[in-house]
């Protein structure tokens, strides 16, 4: 469960100060699908990394399952990333030259899980993201953006994560890879998974079941997404 | 994160990219190499031109005429120098010493030798039997001068190997043989053996005479080129040469030291000169390893530097996938440490093929010295380390979003 509460986030350049989100206040609960919509220079980034325990807030709460996010150290933020967040970024950053299965099983490995639990959980969240099982001792520099995309959304999985962060995720993807990319997150969510979509593209943000649209650093709009765009596309990658 | 991971992790990181860690690697192994293969080539010269000095003959006292002439003196001094030193000097010399001692007297000049229809113009050292123990001369065939040859000026000759090749043909036996000097005929006793290791001049192209035969038929006066003295010990050499030269001002009437018309010198200030030559020699080397090294630094800097730089991304998104700020600079400090050892192994393996082919090509005895080692070792291990691991502390500290968004 997330709750943010007044979160305000300001960036002072010299004597310069950009408000950037401005006393924001939304829940999302445990198993939701949300897309935060919104243009670029929105604040919708930003509050992606407050919500990702990667930046905090200038100001408010944020309470992720329960615990004060806003006020941890560099290192508490790192433990609690490892266990509680899940990131899928737009580029992949996969590490290149590195098998699949490395690839995904390496959060674990900043959470001291010994290797062979590693590998087997690494092949079971890449079996979830859809991932055949022949591929995976491909290095990641031999597979096409599709399967990266794959590949990085079992690396969030791994941990099974409280929350699924997803960076404009098919920003770099054809719009058929893209499709199969989202049914991948429509079938996570039907598991039970919470997942946050970040995106600029209305069509993305369609596939989620509830759209909180930002804009100038303002929650506009917090609606519940009747008509949830389904994939039809069944092609695998 | 455990141990054994961050291990794993850094042999995976340094086997992802072969290209990079290779020519990582070559910096430090060229570093370390040619630090090594100089000090060692230079060390070998050093002792090579050390040696030499030491065949002339150990613990000399050598006594010549007039002033010093540097190194050049003991070799040939005497024609056309003054005419100071004479064969009662020497005895004189030999009968004061307090200390256990050898000495011998020489007159050498130059002259034309005949043999059967062969000839050679050569070195020609007229001395005493203990000529042979002073200045380690062995004799291969037949004997070397006596007292007795001396006493009755005999007309006999000890040939040096090169002049024996040179009138009777490599390796030949000619005991017996006579060969002529200014008309006059003599006969061979012996032949020495080869001293080899001369660094000034070739000390087998000579031939040995009585020194009264060479005064009385070769040179016509009775003065002596050098007088040596061979100490027992070297640490008597001191107080034998303070002896020499009271006893010559004393003999020679001068009450002024520094009148002097005789040079003593001992052979540790000639080895103290030449070392002096090989000091420079060897800071010229150590000059140009020192810039191989600088080079090599920067070369283990910049990759280093360039490597760290080129991961910003791979930080941040280790970071953002839960790595804390000691992960991260640990992982690259353990990069950096497996780096520069593992090319440090290698250049110091480089090193020692280098010194090993110029010690079989060059025919000097080129070793490795543990300070050499250490000295490239240490440098190249800790501009590796603190170049690869001061970047990398900075990057740990990034924030993930700027090093994920890092071009």
């Amino acid at each position: 469960m997330i709750e943010c509460t007044n979160i305000s986030k300001t960036y002072v350049t010299g004597a310069m100060e950009t408000p950037v989100l401005k006393n924001v206040t939304f829940t999302i609960n445990d198993g939701e699908f949300v897309a935060i919509m919104g243009p670029s220079g929105s604040g919708k980034s930003t509050l992606m990394h407050i919500l990702g325990a990667l930046d905090t807030p200038t100001n408010g709460e944020y309470k992720l399952d329960g615990r004060v996010v806003s006020q941890l150290s560099d290192d508490e933020l790192a433990e609690l990333r490892q266990s509680k967040i899940g990131f899928v970024f737009q580029s992949f950053n996969l590490l290149s030259r590195t098998s699949v299965l490395r690839n995904v099983a390496l959060p674990l490995v900043y959470a001291e899980i010994p290797e062979e639990e590693r590998l087997a959980r690494a092949a079971k969240a890449l079996k979830a993201a859809g991932m055949d099982e022949s591929r995976f001792h491909h290095m990641t520099n031999q597979i096409s953006g599709g399967q990266m995309q794959r590949v990085a959304i079992a690396r969030a999985l791994v941990n099974d994560p409280s929350l699924l962060l997803a960076d404009e995720p098919t920003g770099n993807l054809d719009t058929k890879t893209g499709d199969i990319v989202l049914g991948t997150f429509q079938k996570l969510h039907t598991l039970g998974h919470t997942i946050v979509l970040i995106t600029h593209e209305p069509y993305v943000a369609e596939h989620a079941n509830r759209i909180i649209t930002i804009k100038d650093g303002v929650i506009i709009s917090d609606i519940k997404n009747t008509h949830v765009r389904a994939i039809t596309t069944s092609h695998d990658l | 994160m455990k141990t054994e991971d961050l291990i794993a992790e850094c042999y995976n990181a340094l086997t992802a990219n072969k290209v990079r860690t290779g020519l990582t690697m070559l910096g430090i192994v060229i570093g370390i190499g040619s630090v090594i293969a100089m000090v060692s080539v230079g060390n070998a010269a050093k002792s090579s031109i050390e040696s030499s000095i030491q065949s002339i003959g150990s613990n000399l006292i050598i006594v010549s005429p007039g002033s010093a002439k540097g190194i050049g003196a003991l070799v040939s001094s005497g024609r056309g120098s003054s005419q100071t030193l004479t064969r009662e000097d020497g005895k004189a010399i030999d009968a004061q010493i307090s200390l256990p001692h050898t000495t011998e007297m020489e007159n050498s000049t130059r002259g034309q030798l005949v043999a059967k229809g062969t000839n050679t113009n050569t070195r020609i050292i007229g001395t005493t039997a203990s000529y042979a123990t002073v200045r380690s001369v062995e004799v291969s065939l037949g004997t070397f001068i006596t007292d007795d040859q001396d006493k009755g000026t005999s007309k006999v000759v000890v040939l040096g190997p090169t002049t024996r090749d040179d009138l009777f043909g490599a390796d030949a036996d000619p005991i017996g043989q006579t060969v002529r000097i200014n008309g006059n005929t003599y006969r061979v006793i012996g032949v020495t053996k080869p001293k080899g290791g001369s660094g000034f001049l070739n000390q087998d192209d000579v031939v040995y005479a009585p020194l009264s035969t060479v005064q009385h038929y070769l040179v016509g006066s009775s003065f002596v080129t050098t007088i040596a003295i061979q100490a027992a010990s070297p640490s008597d050499m001191a107080t034998i040469q303070s002896e020499v030269t009271a006893i010559l001002l004393d003999r020679h009437h001068i009450s002024d030291a520094t009148q002097a018309d005789f040079t003593v010198q001992n052979q540790t200030d000639i080895v103290a000169t030449a070392s002096t030559i090989t000091n420079t020699f060897t800071t010229l080397l150590a000059a140009i390893a020192s810039i191989s090294l600088l080079v090599g630094g920067i070369g283990i800097m910049n990759m280093m530097l360039t490597t760290v730089t080129e991961r910003t991304r791979e930080i941040g998104l280790r970071k953002a996938i839960g790595a804390k700020r000691k992960d991260i600079s640990a992982q690259f400090l353990i990069e950096a440490v497996l780096l520069t050892f593992a090319g440090g192994f290698l250049g110091i393996l480089l090193g020692w093929l280098i010194a090993q082919a110029i010690s079989s090509f060059a025919g000097i005895a080129a070793t490795i010295t543990p300070s050499s080692i250490a000295l490239a070792f240490g440098v190249s291990a800790a501009i590796g380390v603190v170049f690869g691991y001061y970047p990398a502390r900075r990057a740990s500290r990034l924030n993930p979003i700027e090093a994920l968004r890092f071009e």
